[in-house]
């Protein structure tokens, strides 16, 4: 997929992905040239669509977790998997988790909720962050679009 | 006056999105983690209730039981029954280790993945998203788990991955997109003409695709339903009838679809 500014004939660049919490997704585009910038603009249909495959507009910037688009999509046994603890310290990885962090963390559902503190952390880990905030997540949740979580 | 857009082609930036790049992953991960399995087989039909799942569950502990390491892949996602019938326990707690979830071991050592792990008792496979327009986007949120189930899986160094199709064969084609190469095909039908037709349109979608069919297996032999549909389908592909199974089969007969199987890699 690639974006063209017509007026300066010039390929337009990823400038940033959202997606909002109502099921849609934006992706901004921007002019190199003349500065313009246009947004994709999916509603949720088109959003869970894209989703579906797996792949991210504008490019993955965390390895994909295991089961991701199963476990992100479906809605499942609250616990199907072993990892649903959460607010723990992960050992050996100098990561910590504020008290508030882990009431957010508790509150996602019990299905993806392991999947989701693994993404958060390797977000951390990709960006030197040693403590997980609810200011990191939001971050997180903007930039990786984990919607509900 | 028409505007002057260039094509994608003549457009010579990275596509920084690489959608066909993220594809590309996708088959190489799947490739990555079957690296280990030497044969992947798919037990398809083109009917439902003819009995797939009870011969692959039979076929891969007989399979195990004479030393093979196999694993049952249940890519029946709206009608999981491997895992019961492989012994294990429904309400089983997946682990992930690594990149990779830990599959549940069953019956004579039979490593196995099933939807039956992910839902809730009694509960049917839905996704989260807009329902009144699930048509568009299910069938890619299935395939993503047929997909996942596949790459996702921790499935090790295999003798055999058998894969328990869904009746029809629309999983059969995307189990097809998804691997390097075709996997072989073990059939299942009863004896009965109606039974014979279904199977049939399956097993010519199959070979076109590239499937080697290795045979046919024909379950509920008996007065219950009368008919010669695997003898029929035997001749018209020109493949061997595996076994022909009555309600109540003796154990040498799936020792027995077990060897055949195994002699036909």
């Amino acid at each position: 997929m690639k974006f063209l500014c017509i007026d300066c004939d010039e390929q337009m660049q990823f400038a940033e992905r959202r997606q909002p919490g109502d099921g849609t997704f934006a992706a901004a585009f921007r002019c190199p040239r003349c500065g313009r910038s246009v947004a994709l603009l999916a509603n949720p249909m088109e959003t869970q669509l894209v989703d579906s495959l797996g792949v991210r507009i504008g490019g993955r910037t965390l390895d994909p977790q295991p089961l991701e688009v199963t476990r992100g999509a479906m809605r499942g046994r609250e616990d199907a998997f072993a990892d649903t603890e959460h607010g723990k310290r992960e050992t050996g990885s100098g990561l910590a988790w504020s008290a508030e962090a882990q009431e957010r963390l508790a509150r996602v559902p019990g299905f993806v909720r392991g999947m989701v503190k693994r993404i958060y952390a390797d977000y951390a880990a990709e960006r030197g962050i040693t403590d997980i905030t609810p200011d990191v997540m939001d971050r997180a949740r903007t930039e990786l679009g984990l919607e509900g979580m | 006056m028409p505007m002057s857009i260039r094509t994608y082609a003549d457009l010579t930036g990275r596509d920084q999105s690489g959608l066909g790049e993220q594809v590309a992953e996708q088959h190489a991960r799947v490739r990555h983690r079957l690296a280990g399995v030497r044969r992947v087989v798919g037990v398809v039909s083109g009917k439902g209730g003819v009995g797939k799942s009870y011969v692959t569950a039979h076929l891969a502990t007989a399979l195990a039981r004479a030393g093979q390491a196999v694993g049952v892949l249940d890519a029946d996602f709206n009608g999981p029954t491997v895992a019961r019938l492989l012994s294990t326990d429904p309400s089983e707690r997946l682990r992930i280790q690594g990149d990779a979830v830990v599959p549940v071991v069953g019956r004579d050592g039979v490593r196995c993945m099933s939807m039956t792990y992910l839902l809730e008792d009694g509960r049917p496979l839905t996704f989260r998203g807009p329902e009144h327009d699930s048509f568009v986007w299910r069938g890619a949120a299935e395939a993503a788990a047929l997909r996942e189930f596949l790459a996702d899986v921790a499935w090790g160094a295999l003798d055999v991955l058998l894969i328990d199709l869904p009746p029809g064969i629309q999983r059969c084609l995307e189990l097809c997109d998804l691997l390097e190469q075709p996997p072989e095909g073990v059939t299942v039908t009863i004896p009965t003409p109606e039974s014979g037709e279904a199977v049939r349109r399956a097993l010519r979608a199959a070979a076109d695709r590239g499937v080697r069919l290795l045979g046919i297996v024909e379950n509920m032999v008996g007065p219950e339903f009368p008919g010669d549909a695997a003898e029929t389908l035997s001749q018209e592909f020109a493949i061997p009838v595996l076994a022909r199974l009555p309600f109540h089969p003796i154990p040498d007969l799936w020792n027995s679809l077990a060897t055949r199987v195994r002699s036909a890699s």
